[in-house]
């Protein structure tokens, strides 16, 4: 029932990111809160109210250090939020950049907030080494020996495998209910589709090609600056290759299924460190502060499927979402699905447009539809500027915001796959003002 | 239970444990310390604990919120009517505490701040002493820094508490160290946290363990033989660091240990003889003169109600990033501008050196770090409260920064200059208020010199200066009030002398002599030196500078001649000096004549140029001068300063000298104005 209550809506009033920098073989020297420090206080300085003004801060990340215990609150202190200002952090696995701004925007929506910083931040490259279970035993064995002669004879029981250590990568990366990498589950969806590696090679070069046509017409205004503490500064992302050629991603061998497999590391996003963080505002704080609107978030939608093909997430959810609000796939004026693997972009477009996977999957009566190539992705995706699981949901929000205003487009959907077997969409609403 | 006494500075409070809690409370001051009455009060209450039989043990504890004991009240220090009354003074405050000592009743200090000087002594002489864990608490025998030891037997007790070179350590250098390093090196039996500090004085108290003792190792070092040898190699320490003309109180200290060791009141009675005579030494009154001037810098501004959290700072060169580090680590929240990213990242990489030295615990490093933020948009600009420019010397770049600034500042902010040549009053000409722009200038480098000069032009507003000068403070800088003038203060002074140290190399005296010369005279560096440190091509540019507004400037051929082959110094690895990887070649000093000739020279220079700054009311008075020179340039503190010097030598005679020395130069006597008295 429809009450005349004014109905509270979510305004997205700034946002930054930092660059993304892709894993050079060894832990980077910023920290996941480091990295969304370093956009969070330059985003904040700019703002007409204190950082002690936002209601809350929360932040998706998958992998925070052991020195990063509820990563959103050392996040929020270290911006000078205050003591007062409390901070969480959320998880949905790839998409618990997306799910931050969901769980903001909730609580705007609720009436808890009226201003909340939201966003997500990963340092993949920091992930750690682990000692094994066999280690971890034996470790414990010694520090539980008291006398002499039972810690020499523990010394006695160490075995040199003790010291191989779990990747936590890896292991982050693999499903562990149908046990399969994240590749394989897209070189689950490639199969199905019949999506060759030359189409995924081809998505691949096209992804660096867009973004690097993007980084020349200066359209990443989101990024700012990065500063590590032994001189370094970063400006831009550093995972793009202007130089791929098809001929070079040919040439890589697959990643995941080894031999006969297509998705290789040059099809597939690359593993990177970055922060991305947004402002949302409620109506109210939008006219206290009289803040900048820059879209407005309609709503947002998840959806579950198969593990096996998490990749083809998107598709559940950003129908969902779309039917939702009675609309078409091309009543969308641009698309941001996140580039976790090329095959799995290419199979979500490829469902869309297969009668018999929509009348199967999604209860429809024929193929939902067709998303021109040309309103994809228009600034390239992760294959070329990584994914940093953390971040990247809230990137490609940030991005669609600034998609919309640069071509003067009304609506845009955000939409991400998710390890484990999940899709999250959101639908992004450009606006210039509060509705009254 | 009989009724405890009250005292006017000491507050006696028995618990339920009975234990009697004695506060020590000064009355009608904010901190405490200590001199006649207090001992004397302080005397009766130890007798009084010497027949008590109400209470289980003492707990010495201060009565004040900030701070156990400050020390002994260095005003008094220069009240001393003789040596020998001097000498009676120190004695009874000895007997007082060998009496504490003596007790039989448990006696615990419990510190919860500083503790230093008499402060420490008395900690000392009681049986325990429980220190609170954490940055305020610091502990230490700082004496020698106001040119005397300590004389209440603190060079005594602390050597035979930790063994001596620990305990000589803390006594020759003056340094203070934080509860938890006091509870290592033995003098303290526990820090503790202050949520447990009391729990700890009552366990001290009521179960009293057994005193600490030194190791056997500790013990060893006190003995005769050991003594002799140790004092060989403290004493050759010392001498690498300081002269003992200048500085004579740590070499008594080494003599006093080396005879008579730290048994028995022989010892005691040697340490309050020497001392006492320390009061009546120059270096000491000087010393004690340069403690009361920092007083005095450090209490302008006192009453100001600005209270600056956020600085901007302009230009992230080695002085706007400096500046820029050294406010953060004092806790502001501080916005870095440059043009662009790769200007500050060096800027950004320093100051994480600093905080790694200064704070070691890295979430200390990284709360500063957060506090530092690079700003290429220049977001800060409309929340600073202090916006600082430190770019380079350009007076009509300048201008239309400070043109931008005003309009984007908040109308309480203060826009300050770090400039060191350019007029205030130039700058401001193109602000709609000219009053708002002050010059705030910092010496290189930031975090070492104390020292900053608060610049005012004709136009500058008094309230801004002082908002200026409440900004230093609040940063911990001492803050000198001068008028706009070229070169300020200290430069201007600086200039002269170094140039004429120049012009003694080119009359062929060799560099090593000169700088021997002053570091003789106490200076912390030779100008020599100081010239390749600072730069030669700075030197020049400066010397240029004054030469357009002091014609008898003089710009010697050969800096002229070492910046056009670009040897600039240390940071070219050579210019009057050879360098090796930045390292000054050390030459011998091969010079006939005496170097006092020299410094003499040298110092007359310094001198007229002081004067100078007098006449023409640079700063407000000779004390601020020669604090101003004290503290910017290390002007030989125990000499007091460069007018005080001249006043203990007699102004009138070492300006004839001058007048002389200019006069065998030869041109320049006609420019001579005279030495005015009265301007000090």
């Amino acid at each position: 029932m429809e009450t005349k209550s004014a109905r509270r809506e979510v305004y997205i009033v700034d946002g930054a990111r930092t660059p993304f920098l892709k894993a050079k073989g060894k832990p980077g020297t910023l920290s996941a809160s480091d990295l969304a420090v370093n956009v969070g206080r330059e985003l904040l300085a700019r703002q007409p109210f204190s950082p002690q003004d936002i209601g809350e801060v929360v932040i998706g990340c998958m992998m925070p250090s052991p020195d990063e215990a509820n990563i959103g609150r050392v996040i929020a202190l270290r911006l000078g939020c205050g003591k007062s200002v409390p901070a969480w952090t959320v998880q949905r696995n790839c998409a618990s950049g997306m799910q931050a701004l969901d769980s903001a925007m909730k609580d705007i929506l609720s009436g808890r907030h009226d201003l909340v910083l939201a966003g997500g931040t990963e340092a993949m490259s920091r992930a750690p080494l682990l000692f094994n279970q066999k280690m971890v035993n034996w470790l414990a064995g010694l520090w539980g020996a008291k006398s002499f002669v039972a810690k020499v004879q523990q010394w006695g029981r160490f075995r040199p495998g003790n010291l191989v250590p779990e990747i936590a990568l890896l292991r982050g990366l693999r499903d562990p209910m149908v046990n399969l990498s994240m590749g394989q589950t897209a070189e689950n969806v490639a199969y199905h589709f019949g999506i060759t590696r030359e189409e995924m090679d081809t998505f691949a070069i096209e992804s660096h090609r867009r973004v690097a046509a993007a980084q020349d017409a200066n359209l990443f205004t989101d990024v700012l600056p990065a500063f590590d503490t032994r001189g370094a500064y970063f400006v831009a992302d550093d995972g793009v290759r202007r130089d791929s050629t098809m001929e070079k991603l040919a040439s890589l061998k697959p990643m995941f299924d080894k031999k006969f497999g297509s998705v290789t590391a040059g099809n597939s996003s690359q593993v990177t460190d970055g922060a991305a963080l947004l402002l949302l505002a409620s109506k109210e704080a939008v006219k206290k502060y009289q803040l900048p609107v820059l879209a407005r978030i309609v709503d947002t939608e998840w959806a579950g499927l198969d593990p096996a093909e998490m990749g083809l997430g998107p598709v559940y959810s950003s129908t969902a979402l779309l039917q939702r609000y009675g609309l078409r796939l091309d009543d969308i004026d641009y698309w941001e699905i996140n580039e976790a693997f090329a095959a799995q972009v290419l199979g979500c477009v490829a469902a869309w447009e297969s009668d018999d996977y929509c009348r199967k999957n999604l209860g429809l009566d024929k193929a939902f539809g067709r998303i021109d190539p040309a309103r994809l992705n228009i600034d390239g995706g992760a294959i070329a500027l990584g994914h940093p699981v953390g971040a990247s949901g809230a990137r490609i929000v940030l991005r669609m915001v600034e998609i919309l205003k640069r071509k003067q487009a009304q609506r845009g959907v955000a939409t991400i796959c998710i390890g484990g077997g999940q899709g999250g969409a959101m639908l992004i609403e450009n606006v210039s003002e509060v509705t009254a | 239970m009989s009724t405890l006494k009250t005292y006017k500075n000491w507050r006696l409070e028995s618990d339920a444990d009975e234990i009697l809690w004695v506060y020590f409370d000064k009355e009608g001051v904010s901190v405490n310390t200590v001199d006649k009455a207090v001992m004397e009060e302080f005397s009766d209450i130890v007798d009084s604990l010497a027949n008590d039989h109400d209470h289980k043990g003492v707990i010495i504890a201060s009565g004040k919120k900030n701070g156990f004991i400050a020390g002994a009240d260095i005003s008094q220090f220069n009240k001393f009517k003789d040596i020998d009354e001097s000498f009676t003074m120190l004695r009874r405050g000895q007997q007082i505490f060998d009496k504490l000592e003596a007790l039989r009743l448990p006696v615990v200090a419990m510190i919860d701040g500083f503790c230093v000087g008499g402060g420490l002594e008395l900690a000392l002489a009681c049986h325990y002493r429980v220190a609170e864990d954490g940055p305020k608490t610091r502990l230490g025998l700082p004496e020698v820094k106001l040119g005397i030891h300590p004389g209440w037997g603190g060079s005594v007790r602390l050597p035979r508490l930790i063994g001596a070179p620990q305990g000589m350590n803390m006594v020759l250098g003056g340094h203070t160290v934080t509860g938890r390093v006091a509870a290592k090196l033995g003098f303290v039996d526990v820090a503790v946290p202050k949520r447990h500090l009391v729990k700890a004085a009552k366990f001290y108290a009521l179960q009293p363990p057994k005193p600490h003792q030194p190791t056997l190792l500790q013990k060893l070092t006190n003995t005769k033989p050991a003594r002799v040898l140790l004092s060989y190699y403290l004493r050759k320490q010392l001498r690498s660091k300081v002269n003992p003309m200048h500085y004579p109180s740590p070499f008594l200290v080494v003599d006093n240990f080396e005879r008579f060791g730290v048994e028995g009141d022989l010892a005691m009675e040697k340490e309050a003889r020497s001392c006492s005579k320390l009061f009546f030494g120059d270096t000491s009154e000087n010393l004690v003169r340069i403690f009361f001037l920092q007083e005095r810098l450090k209490g302008l501004a006192k009453e100001s109600r600005f209270k600056p959290q956020h600085v901007h700072v302009i230009g992230a060169g080695t002085m706007g990033g400096d500046i820029a580090a050294w406010c953060a680590m004092q806790g502001l929240t501080v916005t870095l501008q440059d043009r662009d990213p790769k200007f500050i990242a060096p800027a950004i990489k320093r100051a994480y050196e600093l905080f790694k030295k200064k704070f070691k615990e890295d979430y200390l490093v990284q709360r500063a770090m957060d506090k530092l933020m690079p700003d290429v948009q220049g977001s800060g600009i409309p929340r600073a409260d202090v916006i600082i420019e430190a770019i380079f010397e350009d007076l009509k770049t300048k201008q239309d920064l400070f043109k931008q600034l005003e309009l984007q500042a908040k109308p309480t902010a203060i826009l300050a200059t770090n400039t060191s040549s350019i007029p205030l009053d130039e700058i401001n000409s193109v602000l709609q208020v000219p009053g708002r722009l002050v010059g705030i200038h910092f010496f290189n480098p930031v975090s070492q010199m104390q020292l900053v000069e608060v610049v005012k032009g004709e136009r500058t507003d008094p309230s801004i200066v002082e908002k200026a000068i409440a900004f230093v403070r609040k940063i911990d800088r001492l803050p000198l009030p001068v008028k706009s003038s070229p070169g300020f203060l200290v430069n201007r002074i600086l200039m002269p002398y170094l140039l004429e140290a120049v012009a003694l190399m080119d009359e062929g005296i060799p560099a090593p002599a000169i700088d021997k010369a002053m570091t003789d005279f106490g200076m912390p560096m030779g100008p020599i030196t100081l010239a390749d440190t600072v730069g030669l091509d700075v030197c020049l540019s400066v010397a240029k500078h004054l030469s357009q507004y002091y014609p008898s400037t003089v710009i010697p051929k050969a800096l002229v001649e070492l910046v056009e082959k670009g040897k600039l110094g240390r940071k070219t690895n050579g210019g009057f000096y050879k360098f090796i990887n930045g390292k000054q070649v050390k030459q011998p000093v091969d010079y006939a004549k005496p170097l006092q000739e020299i410094s003499d020279r040298l110092v007359l220079c310094m001198l007229n140029e002081a004067f100078a700054c007098l006449r023409e009311g640079v700063v407000e008075d000779g004390d601020l001068l020669d604090a101003g020179m004290i503290f910017g340039t290390g002007f030989a503190p125990f000499r007091g300063g460069p007018i005080h010097y001249a006043k203990s030598q007699g102004i009138q005679e070492l300006y004839q000298q001058f007048v002389k020395q200019q006069q065998a130069k030869g041109s320049k006597a006609p420019q001579l104005k005279e030495w005015d008295v009265t301007v000090v």
